[in-house]
């Protein structure tokens, strides 16, 4: 026990044998069955897997990952963001920023700009699209934007410490200023139709089966490593740190942490997590707007963790598949109700399901064990 | 600025507690108010390094504030507040007062209910408790061994692996004085620590703290009168904001002053 | 120049003469091929008085003029009348060609008209005619004003006249005169004579009238700034008092519960379409009354919003108490099935809601400055909830056990406090003030499923601005956020003023976290 182990290794052992097993499996369903069964199967085979399933299950993916994100926070930390989808859209708006300008001439105005911005008559970009043009440029905002104002935000609410339902609130109403200022054309994204029309991606058609495939599998891989990482994480002394703050902060203070640091990294880190998946998102589906900033779309993040079970880091993935998948079918086949159906969940889930689905699996297993 | 050294006969040490005087801790003038009622009025105290020193009063006396003060969760209307010769305590936040060693304990004990016994102790224990640190912080065996010292001093040696929230009330003010002295703080403040122990754990918790005394010093704020007596040390009585008597618990139990603020006129 | 000439020329030959009927000669005028002519004798006729000049004038404004041999007729159902005697023409001339009127000849029919309408016995109609001049006189009108203002009667109009003159007078070719316009539109408050001046000034070039030109121009800037203020001010007081509508409400369900109610907003949401109910109701029903349906929609829209708070209490919020975040998530389900309710119900649609007679129009302060009496209204109908929260608080006994059941739950339950119920009408009467928060907004905004969204994050903003539990810090924080913004919109647009103003919040918060009126003591933090 007195060697120190090394850090890599440590951080893969932080996930268990049968954690490594299931994502094994998981890995050998999204990598290697999926996508052979939608690119070398044909059509018409009972086994084909079609568009409509690869792109939203890469959605939905995506989704996951926000979820988990989110669950680092929430479920860990006890601080409910309900702003994160503005993380989520930064990321997107950034890495569409880089697909936009890789429409080179084919827009509908065969311009060099944005075809938005012939719209509003622009004549050259504006600073802040300079470079975008190369993707590692792109990348590097992805990750470097969100997790600036996450930062900044996050370190002047926590050291004043503010939390609880106060900083559930301002964070909505980030979300919310951040959504009107993206609105606006002379924000220089698009205003109200975002961005749209994407031709490709590092020179490949965005279209493509393979393509496509390709965004599925690495939005898969980059869930298992936020997987892999929050397994560290919470493993560590900080994760500990991390919940001893949950439940009593003042405590935490008075032997000698400062809370103020803990938050604001799993808070960043969180930031820097959505974005990932925010630019994983955009060019599967192929359009971002600032919707995607709404309050509503925020706050149903937070249902995903909820359904699933929060404080636990399989729980938020099981809920934004259950949760999404019921809404497409429900949009699908009865619009009306979704709504209904989701505010159910919200009141339900709250009243009778506190620890999620993942509590009904553990208080099952409990009960076959006594 | 004056060189810190002239005078003194020996060096500052950045970080390190100056107590060439033998006086832990320095509390002159403080006054609190909350809306218009006087908490700490004008008060002034000191504590002698390793000294053990019980403070009673009545219920609003101010005991608790002036907890609140020392460990930086309440700043002084007035009055400063110091750590040594050197260490201004106001001007300092929660975490950076406990990391210089000043350790508390809540009146209503506070553990980690969700960790269990030996990650509260883990959590509390002197170490480098920076962010980035703890990210990677691994326990060296002097640490485990340090850790396992503990849960058998505070007998909670076989509940080592249990939720601290499923421990008794009694478990619960064991580990957190056992959360204390993995801090290594040179100065202990407690807050009524027998509050519901039967009288056999409050007997052992006066040896305890009695055998602290020489390494450490000890503020007990306490109401059980039996346990001051059993402590010993000088007595500090506090009666609306300020110092109303000191002295051994005899010479302080026969003050007229103190006899008609605990019995009325 | 010529314009000028006959003017000068009619002017003179008006004074002594008294007309019984038009002058023929005039009246072809009319059809003459020079616009200019035409003008002209289109001012002659206006300033006639004969009580045949309107007619004709407005035949000549609705294409009903003709020439038919030497003679003009006014064409008038199927009828001809000689426009210079007022005499029928029998039979009427079949196709006779009408006077074409062009553009420029319109303006000057309709300045005529309205003229025309200067002399009317109709206090409102000469009052209307003076405003609808005061956009568009000019020189040609300017004897016309003159013997309208000799006549006047009535005080004010005789004061808008006067000036309406002096802008007519700017480009007075006698420079004596325009120094006087000048002078005299210097205590004008008229963005266009401010206009009009200032394209005066760049060609004048009489120095003395330049110099009266410029001291005017200040006069007028100061007043319309003035205006202009007081008009923000008064817009920021309008918006503060709707928000102060939104937030009390939730000062009691937030900031005396603690309840965190995402569904505020749909509460408000809900009192609006009560209010829609009832005016639907009036209008089927009491077609007469409709002008009072708001006063029935008070209390109609108070109790069903109540009536629905109650029932969010008692099944879901009841078995939340003290678990905030859960609360929050619960009321924001509950938020998207009262949306989805109300597009079910009234369809996804905004509702026209229309203002009652009595609520519409506006009082003029200053001339570029009208505050209407829908907003006024709704500044004292904030004043009035605000005021029966108080009471309610304060002075009655729900009051005593509410605030008795928040400060301490099981010694209110020891005393005999009933906790259970007060917690049930605590909620509802939240709920109930949300629900004529609503009443107001149907009013001044649009009224449809969505409409409580946008409420949410505001209200919170006042109570949490104001001060959690204090109805005071409530009051100045939603008059402040209300002012604020209005006069950052002035200065930087709507949405910047409204991304400013939620950063100014959130600075705020974490300046002070406990607000504008902090209670301080040992137990806050707890």
């Amino acid at each position: 026990m007195a060697q120190r182990i090394p850090f890599t290794l440590r951080f893969l052992q932080a996930t268990s044998k049968s954690g490594w097993i299931a994502l094994g499996v998981f890995a050998l369903i999204t990598l290697v069955l999926l996508p052979l069964a939608h690119l070398a199967l044909p059509a018409g085979h009972p086994l084909h897997v079609s568009d409509y399933v690869i792109t939203l299950g890469g959605k939905i993916l995506c989704y996951a990952i926000v979820a988990v994100a989110m669950d680092m926070i929430w479920g860990f930390a006890g601080i409910l963001s309900l702003g994160h989808g503005v993380f989520f859209a930064l990321g997107g708006y950034a890495f569409g920023m880089y697909l936009m300008r890789s429409i080179g001439l084919d827009g509908v105005y065969h311009s060099n700009l944005p075809d938005f911005m012939v719209f509003l008559d622009w004549k050259a970009l504006p600073w802040y699209w300079q470079g975008t043009q190369y993707f590692l440029w792109a990348v590097v905002l992805v990750l470097l934007v969100p997790a600036l104002l996450a930062f900044v935000f996050g370190y002047f609410a926590f050291r004043s410490r503010i939390k609880g339902v106060y900083f559930s609130i301002i964070t909505q109403a980030m979300t919310y200023a951040a959504m009107l200022y993206f609105f606006r054309n002379e924000t220089g994204f698009g205003g109200n139709n975002g961005f749209t029309d994407f031709k490709r991606i590092l020179g490949y058609s965005i279209s493509a089966p393979g393509t496509r495939v390709t965004l599925f599998a690495l939005s898969a891989l980059m869930l298992m490593f936020t997987l892999v990482l929050g397994r560290y994480l919470i493993g560590s002394k900080f994760g500990r740190v991390l919940t001893a703050i949950r439940d009593a902060e003042s405590r935490v203070m008075f032997i000698g942490y400062n809370p103020l640091w803990y938050k604001l990294f799993v808070w960043t880190l969180s930031a820097v997590l959505c974005a990932v998946a925010g630019a994983l998102y955009v060019p599967q589906v192929g359009i971002i707007n600032p919707s995607e900033m709404s309050p509503a779309n925020s706050i149903e993040i937070a249902i995903w963790v909820a359904v699933g079970g929060r404080g636990t880091l399989i729980g938020p993935v099981i809920g934004a598949f259950l949760v999404n998948l019921s809404k497409s079918w429900f949009t699908m086949a009865f619009p009306e109700y979704w709504l209904f159906f989701l505010g159910l969940i919200f009141v339900l889930v709250t009243l009778f399901l506190p620890q999620g689905v993942v509590g009904i699996w553990r208080r099952m297993r409990g009960q076959a064990k006594s | 600025m004056s060189d810190p050294n002239i005078g003194t006969g020996h060096f500052y040490v950045e970080g390190e507690v100056d107590l060439t005087h033998h006086v832990i801790l320095y509390l002159e003038d403080i006054s609190v108010s909350f809306d218009g009622f006087k908490a700490l009025n004008n008060l002034s105290l000191t504590i002698d390094d390793k000294e053990l020193r019980c403070i009673i009063g009545p219920n609003g006396a101010g005991k608790t504030t002036m907890m609140d003060v020392v460990t930086g969760k309440t700043r002084p209307d007035s009055g400063t507040a110091f750590f040594g010769q050197t260490m201004d305590l106001t001007q300092l936040s929660e975490a950076e007062i406990a990391h210089l060693g000043i350790g508390r304990k809540f009146q209503k004990p506070t553990v980690f209910e969700q960790h269990t016994v030996f990650e509260n102790l883990e959590l509390a224990m002197k170490t480098d408790k920076r962010a980035w640190r703890s990210l990677f912080a691994q326990l060296d065996d002097a640490q485990r061994d340090r850790i396992a010292d503990t849960l058998r001093l505070i007998r909670l040696d076989q509940q080592a692996d249990r939720l601290a929230g499923l421990l008794s009330h009694g478990q619960k003010q064991w580990l957190e004085i056992g959360m204390l002295l993995v801090q290594e703080p040179k100065l202990l403040l407690l807050d009524e620590p027998v509050a519901g122990m039967t009288d056999d754990e409050t007997a052992r918790t006066a040896e305890l703290f009695k055998s602290l005394a020489g390494q450490h010093s000890l503020v007990v704020v306490e109401h059980d009168m039996s346990f001051i007596e059993q402590l010993g040390g000088k007595v500090t009585v506090l009666h609306e904001g300020a110092v109303l008597a000191e002295g051994d618990l005899a010479t302080v139990q026969n003050d007229q002053r103190v006899i008609e603020v605990y019995l009325g006129r | 120049m010529r314009i000028l000439w006959i003017l000068f020329f009619l002017a003179s030959w008006y004074s002594g003469a008294a007309q019984a009927a038009l002058d023929p000669a005039v009246l072809r005028q009319l059809a003459d091929d020079d616009s200019d002519v035409k003008i002209a004798a289109i001012q002659q006729i206006a300033q006639s008085a004969d009580p045949l000049a309107e007619r004709v004038l407005k035949a000549l404004a609705d294409d009903g003029l003709a020439v038919v041999d030497t003679k003009i007729l006014i064409l008038e159902d199927e009828q001809a009348v000689d426009a210079a005697t007022g005499a029928a023409v029998v039979p009427a001339p079949e196709n006779p060609d009408t006077i074409v009127v062009n553009n420029r000849v319109r303006s000057a029919l309709n300045a005529a008209l309205a003229a025309l309408n200067l002399f009317n016995p109709d206090r409102a109609t000469r009052f209307s005619a003076t405003r609808a001049l005061a956009q568009s006189a000019d020189a040609s009108i300017a004897p016309l004003l003159t013997r309208a203002l000799q006549q006047e009667k009535d005080p004010e109009i005789k004061e808008q006249l006067t000036e309406v003159l002096a802008f007519a007078n700017l480009q007075n070719a006698d420079a004596a005169v325009r120094l006087a316009a000048v002078k005299t539109l210097g205590a004008s408050s008229r963005p266009n004579v401010r206009n009009a001046l200032e394209a005066q000034l760049s060609t004048e070039s009489v120095e003395a009238v330049r110099i009266a030109i410029q001291a005017s121009l200040r006069a007028i800037d100061g007043r319309i700034a003035l205006g202009e203020q007081v008009g923000r001010i008064f817009s920021g007081i309008s918006l503060g008092s709707v928000l102060l509508l939104a937030a009390l409400g939730l000062a009691i369900t937030y900031g005396v519960m603690g309840v965190i109610n995402m569904a505020h907003g749909e509460l408000l949401m809900i009192g609006a379409y009560a209010t829609y109910a009832v005016q639907s109701a009036f209008r089927h029903y009491f077609p007469a009354a409709l002008d009072w349906y708001v006063l029935a929609a008070i209390p109609v829209a108070f109790f069903s919003a109540a009536l629905v708070g109650i029932l969010m209490e008692r099944t879901v919020i009841r078995w939340l108490y003290g678990r905030t975040l859960e609360t929050l998530l619960a009321t924001w389900g509950l938020s998207l099935i009262l949306i989805q309710s109300a597009r079910v119900i009234f369809g996804a649609q905004n509702v026209e809601v229309s203002n009652p007679s009595w609520m519409s129009g506006g009082v003029s302060v200053v001339s570029n400055l009208v505050l209407p009496w829908n907003r006024i209204i709704i500044i004292g109908f904030a004043l009035f909830v605000l005021l029966l929260v108080w009471v309610l608080l304060n002075r009655t006994r729900l009051g005593m056990f509410v605030r008795a059941v928040t400060q301490n739950r099981p010694m209110a339950s020891c005393v005999g406090v009933p906790t259970g119920r007060i917690d049930s009408l605590a909620f509802g009467l939240g709920a109930g003030i949300a629900g004529l928060g609503g009443v107001a907004l149907s009013q001044i905004s649009n009224v449809g499923p969505d409409m409580g969204q946008g409420y949410i994050v505001d209200s919170f903003m006042v109570v949490v601005l104001g001060g959690v539990g204090q109805l005071a810090g409530s009051v100045w924080a939603a008059l402040g956020l209300g002012v604020v913004t209005k006069f950052l919109e002035g200065w930087a647009g709507a949405v910047i003023a409204k991304i400013a103003v939620l950063i100014f919040i959130i600075i705020f918060i974490q300046k002070r976290p406990q607000g504008l009126f902090a209670l301080k003591g040992r137990f806050v933090e707890n």
